[in-house]
């Protein structure tokens, strides 16, 4: 009987073990194949110049760059003071039909396909103003951050106390500015990290950006006009006939996967170090 | 009684429409200890929510009758006026976890956009220290947090954290019922002390605490007042047969 015991426990660390190693397998895989493909792109023009037409060298990805970046901007502008306000209020009034609602609604957003937000702000937006745009872009990537900054602020606000909340009423502070300069800082390493990490959700996304921002040969900084994407970018090029833009395209993808790991790291490490202790 | 400063009148208080407080009578004296006694549910965090009308947070309350503070009916006033007026302490020692024992001491005035020059500040801070017997302990650590303290060091702060704003009154909740011995021995000794500057009502289970630090003790029973006045007087010998038992210990 003990032998058997002993024999399943090291069957069942031998299967573990295995697993284990087939699901990191591929990952590594992946994060080799694109730092060796990539790597070699990368150089002063891969970052400064604009992608070169075929057969004039290889050129560089600035405008998919300085795209991301503003529609991150963009994205940001929008969903992070909705979502806040939004987070903060299902943690404050939990009860309701009202609340129970958008809580619901917050978690069908988040299940909804990036491509079916990208279709509707196509829809509602982009045929509206008359044409592609980053402002386009950005609302798409808003609609996807924000359930995330919702339920993340809310979440993290639920775990601040009570008693922080009943100090500061007692003495004497108004509600709003308890809830703003108490409850909020209590949580402020919770909430900072899923705006980061709903940034890094985004980043990689081609699907909505394509009715939307659509991508742009060349730099624009106009939020009326369309921009480039890095997603964008490995999307066309990944599948282009064409050597030199192929490579664009491993190049942008290890910048892209460097940006998502920096992400990761950066809110570990606000996780840890901004956590207020109870 | 002459001195009060605060009354309590004909007052009930439901939560959901239960009642958990039943018309009830008491005048604080100024500048004394009042115990508020009674066992585990009777009411006695509700009746001094009521005073500082935190019970308004609860959804669902109701309240019927007076609360005056100086003649002055509490439930006319803005909440966050008689909140400054009249300070609380909570059964829990609760410091806000990302201040500085500094900033903890001043918070009242920081939080309310209340502004101070540095110097004024540092008065405060050190004056309510040394009232609550604080600052020898703390003096060189100031800016470190104020929830690394001890138990007993946190639950003084948060009194320096009432005090620094100059209540009228202090509310207790079982401040002590958190604490070691000789926090609670501290505590105890701080409370005899504070009444010099402050009218202090002090919930408590305990007939010992009670006994010690308070000099009017009410004794409340299912919601019900039935027994209030001095200390000496309602320990050594009560008028009620309910508040005989409860002092020897026939029921808690
Ligand atoms: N938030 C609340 N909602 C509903 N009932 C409550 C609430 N708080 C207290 N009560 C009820 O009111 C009564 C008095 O409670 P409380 O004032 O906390 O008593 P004590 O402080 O003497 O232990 C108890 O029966 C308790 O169950
Ligand atoms: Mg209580």
């Amino acid at each position: 009987m003990e032998k058997y015991r002993i024999y399943k426990n090291r069957l069942f660390s031998a299967v573990i073990t295995i697993l284990t190693v087939i699901s990191i397998v591929p990952l590594i895989y992946i994060l080799v194949l694109i730092t060796m493909k990539g790597i070699g792109s990368i150089n002063w023009d891969f970052f400064f110049n604009v992608p070169a037409p075929v057969g004039e060298g290889q050129g560089g990805i600035s405008n998919a760059i300085s795209g991301t970046f503003l529609l991150i901007i963009l994205a940001s502008f929008f969903s992070i003071p909705v979502g806040l306000l939004t987070g903060i209020f299902l943690s404050e009034r939990a009860e309701g039909r009202f609340s129970y609602w958008v809580r619901v609604s917050a978690d069908i957003l988040q299940g909804i396909p990036s491509i079916v937000i990208g279709i509707i702000v196509y829809i509602w937006f982009v045929k509206q103003t008359g044409g592609f745009s980053a402002l386009a872009g950005g609302i798409s990537l808003a609609i996807m951050m924000l359930p995330v900054i919702i339920r993340t602020t809310q979440e993290t606000l639920n775990l601040v106390p009570d008693s922080l909340k009943e100090a500061s009423l007692a003495l004497g502070v108004p509600y709003s500015i308890t809830v703003l300069k108490v409850v909020i800082p209590a949580g402020i390493s919770g909430i900072v990290t899923g705006i980061l990490l709903s940034i890094s959700r985004v980043i990689g996304e081609a699907a909505p950006l394509l009715f939307t921002a659509f991508g742009n040969p060349f730099m624009n900084m106009n939020i009326f006009k369309p921009v480039s994407a890095m997603p964008l970018i490995i999307f066309k090029y990944a599948i282009s006939p064409f050597e030199n833009w192929q490579n664009l395209a491993w190049g942008a993808s290890f910048i892209l996967i460097v940006f998502i790991l920096v992400l990761n790291l950066f809110s570990k490490f606000v996780t840890e170090k901004w956590k207020t202790q109870f | 009684m002459e001195n009060s400063v605060l009354n309590i009148m004909d007052f009930s208080a439901y939560y959901n429409e239960k009642k958990v407080l039943g018309n009830i009578n008491l005048d604080f004296e100024a500048l004394n200890v009042t115990s508020i006694l009674g066992p585990s549910g009777c009411g006695k965090t509700t009746l001094i929510r009521c005073i500082n009308r935190m019970h308004e947070l609860v959804p669902k309350t109701r309240i019927q009758g007076q609360v005056l503070l100086n003649g002055i009916n509490l439930y006319s006033m803005q909440p966050e006026i008689v909140r400054k007026k009249i300070g609380m302490v909570f059964q829990n020692p609760n410091p806000f976890p990302n201040m500085s024992i500094y900033e903890n001491v001043i918070s009242g005035y920081n939080l309310n956009g209340i502004k101070l020059t540095n110097f004024e500040k540092d008065r405060i801070v050190e004056e309510t220290l040394q009232k609550v017997a604080l600052w020898d302990e703390v003096k060189s650590d100031l800016h470190d947090r104020g929830s690394d303290l001890s138990g007993g060091q946190q639950q003084r702060l948060c009194m320096a954290r009432a005090l620094a704003m100059e209540p009228e009154i202090l509310l207790l909740d079982e401040p002590t019922s958190s604490l070691d011995p000789k926090a609670v021995k501290n505590i105890e000794k701080l409370i005899y002390e504070l009444k010099k500057s402050v009218t202090i009502i002090l919930v408590t289970h305990s007939i010992g605490q009670a006994a010690r630090v308070s000099d009017f003790t009410a004794f409340l029973y299912h919601g019900e007042l039935v027994e209030y006045g001095r200390t000496k007087t309602l320990f050594t010998s009560p008028g009620d047969k309910r508040t005989e038992e409860y002092l020897t210990g026939r029921f808690s």
